[in-house]
């Protein structure tokens, strides 16, 4: 193999897999140690610069970091249940132990008090939209958001129930962005030619997936009065439209909209409440988390039933059928759901909620205003730039690509600033800076380092519950209480640091096996150089990882190579401790991602204007 | 060194020996050497060795004198016996143990100075006496505690950290061992512990004396150019004699090897060396000749590596000694103060 080229600002951001996981690149490994420290201002602020709502992630993100979490893989064959760190629910902490009034006069630091000229307007008041307006506000924009709703959020308001997202939170979190100067104002826009008129210099919008799927079956007239479609429901809850539900409920779905259906009929009158889904259990899309809060609290989930009719007597609802399906995989490992030949099951039920997916609509886009739309309705789009077909508007969030999260809407949402801000500075929109790397030795002394490198053997902690008898009974009543600080302390001592790297200098080495005999993982190895396929076979520990790179020095003296295994490896810098010549060092990686504003801007203009 | 106990953790593949341990469980405390010790390498391969034995670790008796060396047996097989000796005395308290418990394996670790120096009478006759024990001679040729002076082992005119030049000779301690007759003569290198390990092993089956001298540089102070006990020293003159392929039964043997070139060594338990022949006329079972080798390849500069010396047919103290076959730890007072008619008998046969 070829030296690893650790210049590549790509190489040791994806050996901080939970940073590399996120969407939008979240240094993780920083803010936890912050909490170590006790400075959770400060960690709020990283999280806030990084991913906006701290608070309302800390209890709704769907954590892609968290599979991704070295931890789970180290804690194989070791922890009756190899867990990743908690991750999110120490995203939490940071919201609630930070200092309020220190963090929201820094945060109202970054206001700027004096215009550019330059005006945007955000359709959708959605996670999306405020990353934009917090992105572009301070830097002089002037940003209106306009909303359907009165209040600002979308769905982070609306579809996500208050017993697991509580009103402050939000209002804190969306009131530090509007605080910037950004101008909320409700209004339900329905001509997208009308907008254009207003004289915007850019246009982002970031208006969802608000219709959800319909289930088109026999009986769905019929019993209409009491079939409703998820997320509206679960809207209508939010703004106290609908108070209560039959004592029977069936809730359709298998994805977490489905799961906050449930829990929420639960709480306003459900007494028998099932949620019946197509596929298996283990394939259902809502996250695992949320399938079990669900069980907790009494809901059964049943699978491999595909939804036949809807039974009503006299124009009421009374029940549905449904077919019993097994799952069959084709040579190509594809699934298939066919029937089991056994008779159909039936179940009674006062109320039915359906959650069987969402979809985009823009139904207030003019056909013909310059905006074109792909087979799937989706709006044409640059991946990288979110630049639609007319170059001054922008689409992000559930509104681009379809419905996915608050994470993803967040990562476009800075994407999108990115590029209206190099759109209004006449600048190329796909030149764009790659993130902006530092890596700092962290040696203090002969064995000591400014990151606390001892390794936790902690399990997972779980995160308390107020008592299921009071969350249930009261719809507003949050669920989790998150963890106390002592208790977040601890699960701060499980995260790895994989952020502190080892770095090898080959030159230095003097092949004396220290890091080899010492490294508790049996990640580093010296052997002949070869072929990715062959080395990986031949290293102390064999290296079938291969999501996870290897680590390959140049030739040393012995003409063999240093080939680390980045997989397992604890960062605990015991190979660094134990190696004489400092040939291994360990520096800490912080990849600052390209926001808007001077650091994403080439200033190729000024180049040309000087030449 | 460093301040920390190594993590507990491990990686997910580590495989377990038919006792059911891993590797990780045949370790000791976290070492206090030196950064770059070759001594912690040391550790290591016995770590190794022991693991992939199957041996129970409260069968293994460790015992040591003074030094850097001597230090090791807490780094490793931490729940074996111990015994941390006064300086240069651990063959005598290993011999008397020995005597006591002929059950437990016996290692013996030591350094250039503990045995080379304050030792070397008691280093002689342990091997005379053919006790049956792992002698690790974990040989640096440096005083490290006292910060660099040169040991007896050092070679005349290598170079000490500071520029003086040794003019005294030097101890070489595999030809004192075969001389003194152990039946197991190594030379190895803590940077190798490819050879090491399987030195290790057969040293440990080897039902006698068995000395491995493992040079092992002292990066603190004789890893220098000049030094002739370094990592780039070692690896530039190691002559290796032979690659030793160690096999606990003759049923596990399923290399195949090209015909040639291949000495096998059978051993009293049972258990096979292998000897992959490096040098042509390299023959480890002739000691006149290997003694002829060693001496001539020290003239060349080269120091001479693999297993030097081995004697099929050894024999221990005990069998010297014509002792009981049971441990006499293990025998009762009936056995052991057999009655005054006994002593009589004893006395009248003396007269």
């Amino acid at each position: 193999m070829q030296p690893t080229d650790i210049r590549n600002p790509d190489y040791f951001h994806k050996v901080v897999d939970c940073q590399w996981a996120c969407p939008a690149h979240t240094p993780v490994p920083e803010y936890i140690r912050l909490i170590a420290a006790g400075r959770y201002s400060d960690a709020y602020l990283v999280n806030w610069k990084s991913n906006v709502f701290p608070g309302i992630l800390g209890r709704t993100c769907d954590r892609p970091c968290e599979p991704a979490c070295r931890r789970g893989r180290v804690e194989e064959a070791q922890q009756a249940k190899p867990e990743p760190v908690a991750i999110c629910r120490l995203k939490r902490v940071t919201a609630d132990y930070k200092d309020d009034d220190d963090v929201k006069k820094r945060i109202a630091a970054g206001k700027k008090t004096k215009s550019n000229g330059k005006k945007i307007v955000c359709i959708g008041a959605g996670p999306a939209s405020l990353t934009v307006a917090r992105d572009l506000a301070p830097l002089g924009y002037e940003v209106t958001v306009f909303d359907q709703d009165p209040r600002a959020g979308g769905m982070i308001w609306s579809q996500i129930p208050r017993f697991r997202l509580p009103l402050e939170v939000i209002d804190e979190e969306v009131n530090y962005i509007l605080d910037l100067g950004v101008s909320f104002k409700q209004r339900k826009i329905t001509s997208m030619k009308e907008v254009m008129k207003e004289g915007y210099d850019a246009i982002f919008v970031g208006s969802g997936a608000p219709r959800g799927r319909d289930l088109d079956i026999p009986g769905r007239k019929e019993g209409a009065k009491n079939i409703h479609i998820g997320i509206d429901w679960l809207s209508s809850v939010s703004f106290g439209h609908t108070t209560k539900i039959g004592k029977r409920v069936i809730v359709l779905g298998g994805g977490n909209t489905a799961m906050d259906c449930c829990r929420t009929s639960k709480r306003i009158g459900g007494e028998d409440v099932k949620v019946i889904v197509r596929s298996g259990f283990d394939e259902m899309k809502a996250s695992p988390w949320e399938k079990e809060d669900a069980q907790h609290e009494g809901i059964p989930i049943m699978n491999f039933l595909v939804p036949k009719s809807f039974i009503t007597q006299g124009g009421k609802l009374t029940g549905m059928t449904f077919e019993k399906v097994k799952a069959v995989y084709d040579d190509k490992g594809k699934r298939s759901l066919v029937s089991t030949g056994e008779p159909d099951q039936a179940f009674e039920c006062d109320d039915v909620l359906v959650a069987v997916g969402q979809e985009n609509s823009f139904p207030w886009i003019e056909k013909d205003c310059g905006i074109e739309f792909d087979k799937w309705g989706l709006p044409v789009l640059d991946k990288a730039t979110f630049q639609a077909s007319v170059p001054n508007v922008f689409f992000g969030g559930d509104s681009a690509f379809g419905p996915k999260n608050i994470i993803w809407a967040v990562a476009h949402g800075h994407d999108a600033a990115v590029s209206i801000d190099k759109l209004l500075n006449s600048e190329d929109l796909k030149l764009r800076p790659a993130p902006g790397v530092t890596l700092v030795s962290q040696k203090m002394g002969i064995h000591e380092w400014s990151y606390d490198n001892e390794i936790a053997g902690d399990a997972r902690y779980k995160v308390p519950w107020a008592d299921i008898k009071a969350t249930l009974k009261n719809v507003k009543m949050e669920v989790e209480l998150g963890f106390d600080v002592a208790t977040a302390w601890k699960e701060a001592q499980r995260c790895l640091n994989c952020d502190v790297q080892t770095v090898f200098t080959d030159k230095l080495c003097i092949e004396c096996d220290a890091c080899v005999d010492i490294c508790p993982m049996d990640c580093i190895s010296f052997v002949p150089n070869a072929e990715e396929e062959v080395l990986r076979k031949n290293l102390n520990a064999p290296a079938t990882n291969l999501t996870q790179d290897l680590y390959v020095s140049g030739p040393l003296k012995t003409m063999r190579v240093m080939a680390k295994d980045e997989d397992v490896c604890l960062h605990c810098g015991l190979c660094a401790e134990r190696c004489p010549t400092g040939a291994w060092d360990m520096q800490k990686f912080l990849a600052e991602m390209t926001y808007a504003g001077d650091g994403c801007r080439n200033h190729q203009n000024q180049k040309k204007k000087a030449a | 060194m460093t301040f920390l106990a190594k993590p507990k953790l491990h990686h997910p593949t580590l495989p377990k020996n038919k006792l059911g341990f891993t590797r990780r469980d045949y370790e000791g405390k976290v070492s206090t050497l030196c950064a770059g010790c070759g001594h912690d390498s040391i550790s290591a391969a016995l770590i190794q060795a022991f693991w992939e034995l199957d041996i129970q670790p409260h069968r293994v008796a460790k015992m040591s004198g003074i030094g850097c060396s001597s230090k090791t047996p807490d780094y490793f097989l931490g729940q074996s016996h111990g015994f941390n000796t006064v300086h240069g005395r651990m063959p005598s308290v290993l011999t008397g143990a020995n005597l006591a418990n002929r059950d437990l394996i016996y290692l013996g670790v030591s350094g250039d100075g503990d045995s080379a120096s304050i030792g070397l009478g008691q280093f002689a006759h342990v091997m005379r006496r053919g006790v049956n024990m792992t002698y690790i001679l974990e040989n640096n040729g440096v005083y490290g505690l006292t910060k660099g002076q040169f040991s007896a082992t050092a070679d005349k005119g290598s170079k000490a950290k500071k520029g003086s030049i040794n003019a005294d000779s030097a101890i070489d301690t595999v030809s004192l061992a075969l001389l003194m007759g152990a039946t197991f003569v190594a030379r190895s290198f803590s940077g190798d512990k490819h050879q090491l390990v399987p030195l290790v092993k057969a040293a440990i089956a080897h039902q006698g004396a068995a000395f491995i001298d493992v040079i092992s540089p002292c990066v603190a102070f004789n890893n220098h150019a000049g030094s002739t006990k370094s990592y780039e020293y070692i690896r530039e003159h190691n002559e290796a004699v032979n690659r030793l392929d160690f096999w606990p039964t003759r049923e596990a043997i399923t290399v195949d090897y090209s015909a040639g070139g291949v000495i096998e060594v059978p051993t009293h338990d049972g258990s096979i060396l292998k000897l992959r022949k490096l040098h042509e006329d390299y023959d480890p079972s002739d000691k006149i000749n290997a003694s002829a080798m060693i001496a001539s390849a020290a003239v060349k500069g080269e120091v001479l590596t693999g297993l030097l010396y081995v004697a099929p047919d050894a024999e221990d103290l005990h069998a010297h000694l014509n002792t009981y076959e049971t441990a006499f730890n293990t025998l009762g007072e009936k056995e052991l103060c057999p009655g005054s008619a006994m002593l009589e008998k004893i006395n009248a046969g003396l007269r």
